[in-house]
């Protein structure tokens, strides 16, 4: 596995998003989209901007996912591996809308054991906590992108740390789904907007979406040298078996 | 107003493993049986295809081929004093859904469950004393013993195809298997699988220990199989996306690969599919089914008259089509009385990790379903319990069925939860770590059962099913010993550092567990303390049969599918033999 050098990176990484805290809102959906993109051919269509987040929420969201997951001198960060994206994307389709949440009322407040009881789709949790987010910061003579980064972890960690509401939202509550999806933009197919260069599964040695290990299992402690595939990159079934009855190709 | 269709001679309710099983064996004898499924047809190919197939984000963590909660969820609380409330995504549990069932995203982990098991409190009585369980714990003896079943389980694995070394046959120990297993007949199908290095690592450290490691038992196959139906299955090549996906390879043992395609070619049975069951009808006895009604995808309902009715469903859907049809006596746990519902149990989880160091490529990914290495030393009754004040116990191993990186990024204790520090961590040891897991049996008591809930209703206006549950202290005190035990692996295996993590309670319905839900129609000799008698008939209307792992009066140490597949030839066995030649009660209560 080759790692990437911060100069091949930075280069690698294309224009807007480079450095955290500096990224205006249409780094978001674009520079990573295309990337992968006009790499596979495959991904989703590229935007223009957010669909999704306000320009005041992207820019939120891009500075707290350089702090949750930041650029180093080896791997890019969340804002380099297209994270605010992918949040975007999700936010603004069927995940967001509330795609596998049980929504019927009544509601009410539950023990920690029993999860998440709120009306909120994700969507409107988001919308929800981040003007609660805006306000307390503005309350604060603040404005989360222009902190130090010290500063914004101090922020996020009391947001972390729970007891703020955000228009009805636990901060606590926010702050864990914000880091759950960062972590799932980070670590999915690029195909969803996220894991740009599939840089992310380049860091771990993960070698994505598809192989055959049958030959190597037992090849205890072998290094494994090739790049990931995405599902946008594998090629077509080639281990398809003939099943009973079954052509064996689509 | 419902449309009444043509009476058939059976109509089996779910589609899945047992489903298909029940319905081949009686269309194969000349019925004509018509299988409900409430999801869609699907079978490997077109359905099951890569690339997409191999999405972590769509399978895993969406949970694609998962039951739509937005239509049915399953309310829950720890305790009766608390309001159960909807679990409103799925997470500690995942119920399947659509043709084939869960036995299309299992992970082909196939077990039979100790001789003890099947006669528990007589076991525990005999070789600890009467008042050696705690008396909180319901456990009973099933009705049946392993003698009975164990024709049984060998013909599920010979139809699955499964993967193993025998470790006790006809009573000769066996080098290499497991020696704690009740006996059998007959070796697996199919030889072990390749061991992978977590599950080599794992071995070694256990062998010096003096503990028994053997290969886990697997339904994704190390060799090209036909089994007896004439279906054919190929090897496992250790993609890594098993649990939660569906196999494009015919690799692993599902009702699509080894059962299905007899069944859908029969004549005498008709698969329809978007039907959701409302409940069993009853004639005005309330003694005798007379069929069921249920409503199709587009919204029209209909009623399907016939002489037998079998369901087949996952467990908590098995227990809320009995009360919602008003069968049996629902549990009280205020009176103890009733039998609907109660002996709910679950799995007690617990797992260790052992983080090794940068020189060590673990390859997590490199993985099938079923591929690793365990002991059964602290499983079951396998030891001692005299001396540690609790029954039941779990097997270790290092069970690596992936290394899918949204879930899986293992970090050692200490590491920041997010941050520069968090990265590192998990760079530096997602191809270093070997993960055990710890896999304990779950005793049932009073306190936890399942019920309808009387305020939350599925998108038919049914209540939903209630489940009051939470972790026996005997259950807490069983998961710290064997995690203890866990550790002392992991120390052995040379690891720079070793963490483990007990469960503990409160029962929480926010982190994955297992899908291995239990009890609810439970069966047994005794209709004061069982839903079904020892052949699976409903003791109350003798012409419905329950079947599933909703019949286990308690859950054992191990993976619950190869007694499920035991306990539904046994039911058909039962079916032929008595109950088509005489049909009417086979045990008087």
């Amino acid at each position: 596995m080759a790692k990437l050098s911060r100069r091949s990176f930075l280069k690698a990484a294309g224009s807007a998003s480079v450095l955290p805290g500096v990224i205006g809102a249409a780094g978001i959906g674009t520079a990573a989209e295309a990337e992968v993109s006009n790499k596979t051919g495959k991904a989703a269509a590229a935007t223009s901007g957010p669909a999704f987040f306000t320009p005041n929420e992207a820019a939120f969201i891009e500075a707290a996912c350089a702090r949750l997951i930041p650029l180093d001198e080896l791997w890019p960060g969340a804002v380099e591996a297209g994270v605010p994206n992918y949040l975007d994307k999700q936010l603004g389709g069927a995940w967001g809308a509330g795609e596998r949440l049980y929504r019927s009322g009544p509601w009410q407040a539950g023990t920690p054991s029993q999860g998440y009881q709120l009306p909120f789709t994700p969507a409107e949790l988001f919308r929800n906590a981040l003007r609660g987010v805006e306000a307390d910061l503005k309350a604060q003579g603040k404005v989360f992108k222009n902190l130090s980064g010290d500063d914004q972890d101090a922020y996020l960690k009391s947001l972390e740390a729970g007891g703020k509401d955000l228009n009805g939202v636990p901060s606590e509550l926010f702050f864990q789904i914000l880091l759950g999806m960062t972590v799932e933009g980070y670590f999915s197919d690029p195909a969803y907007g996220g894991n740009k260069d599939m840089a992310a599964w380049k860091m771990i040695g993960f070698p994505g979406a598809y192989a055959s290990y049958y030959d190597l299992v037992d090849q205890h402690g072998v290094r494994i040298a090739r790049a990931p595939m995405s599902i946008a990159d594998a090629p077509p079934m080639e281990h398809m078996h003939q099943g009973p009855d079954i052509p064996a190709k689509l | 107003m419902a449309q009444r269709l043509k009476e058939v001679d059976v109509v089996v309710l779910g589609v899945g493993f047992v489903g298909s099983i029940v319905a081949k064996e009686l269309a194969a004898g000349g019925l004509k049986v018509v299988g409900l499924e409430r999801g869609d047809p699907r079978d490997t190919v077109p359905d099951f295809q890569g690339p997409y197939v191999h999405d972590e984000l769509r399978f895993a963590i969406r949970k694609a081929l998962m039951q739509d909660n937005t239509r049915e969820a399953v309310t829950f609380r720890n305790n009766a004093g608390q309001t159960a409330l909807p679990v409103r995504r799925w997470e500690s549990f995942l119920p399947g859904t659509g043709l084939g069932g869960a036995g299309v995203h299992w992970n082909g982990q196939t077990y039979r469950f100790q001789a003890a098991d099947f006669i528990l409190r007589s076991h525990v009585e005999e070789r600890y004393g009467k008042g050696f369980a705690d008396p909180e714990l319901s456990i009973q003896d099933w009705g049946v013993t392993y003698a009975d079943l164990e024709p049984h389980f060998d013909r599920f694995e010979y139809l699955l195809g499964t993967s193993g070394k025998a470790g006790n046959l006809n009573g000769k120990i066996v080098e290499g298997g497991d020696p704690f297993e009740a006996p059998r007949a007959r070796d697996y199908p199919t030889p072990p699988m390749k061991e992978h290095y977590a599950g080599a690592i794992f071995r070694k450290a256990a062998n010096g220990l003096g503990y028994h490691p053997y290969p886990q038992p697997s339904s994704n196959l190390s060799q090209p199989y036909t089994n007896p139906e004439g279906l054919q299955l190929n090897t496992c090549v250790f993609c890594g996306f098993c649990e939660r996906f569906a196999c494009e390879h015919y690799a692993k043992s599902s009702p699509q690969t080894v059962i299905l395609p007899v069944l859908l070619k029969n004549p005498n049975f008709e698969l329809r599919t978007g039907c959701q069951v409302q409940r069993i009808n009853l004639d005005s006895t309330g003694k005798k089914a007379t069929g069921v009604t249920y409503i199709d995808a587009a919204g029209r309902e209909f009623e399907q008259p016939a002489s037998l009715v079998i369901s087949a469903l996952f467990s908590f859907n098995n227990v809320r089509m009995l009360l919602l049809s008003g069968i049996g006596t629902p549990f009280d746990p205020a009176t103890n009385k009733g039998v609907v519902g109660r002996n709910y149990a679950y799995q007690t989880m617990s797992s260790a990790q052992a983080f090794f160091d940068e020189s060590v490529n673990i390859n997590p990914f490199m993985a099938s379903g079923a591929s690793g290495t365990m002991i059964n030393d602290f499983a079951g009754d396998s030891f001692d319990h005299a001396p540690h004040g609790f029954i039941g116990g779990s097997y270790i191993g290092a069970i690596n069925t992936n290394g899918r990186p949204i879930e899986y990024h293992p970090v050692p204790p200490g590491t920041p939860k997010w941050g520069k520090g968090w990265k590192e961590a998990v760079a530096r040891h997602y191809n270093h770590t070997v993960s055990m897991t710890i896999h304990g049996s779950s005793m049932p008591r009073r306190a936890n059962y399942l019920d309808l809930d009387p305020t939350y209703k599925d998108a038919w206006g049914q209540p939903l099913l209630r489940m009051t549950f939470d972790f026996p202290q005997n259950d807490l005190k069983m998961a710290q010993f064997v995690t203890n035990k866990a550790v002392e692996i992991g120390n052995a295996m040379g690891a720079k550092v070793v963490a483990g993590s007990p469960r503990k309670g409160p029962y929480t319905v926010t982190q994955y567990q297992t899908t291995h839900n239990t009890g609810g129609t439970v069966m047994g000799a005794d209709p004061q303390t069982s839903v079904v008698n020892p052949y699976l008939q409903c003791w109350d209307v003798p012409n419905v049969f329950v079947i599933g792992a909703s019949n286990f009066a308690h859950n054992a140490s191990w993976n619950p599918t190869g007694t499920i597949g035991a306990l539904v030839y046994w039911a058909i066995d039962a079916l032929k033999s008595k109950y088509l030649k005489a049909p009417g009660a086979l045990v008087q209560a």
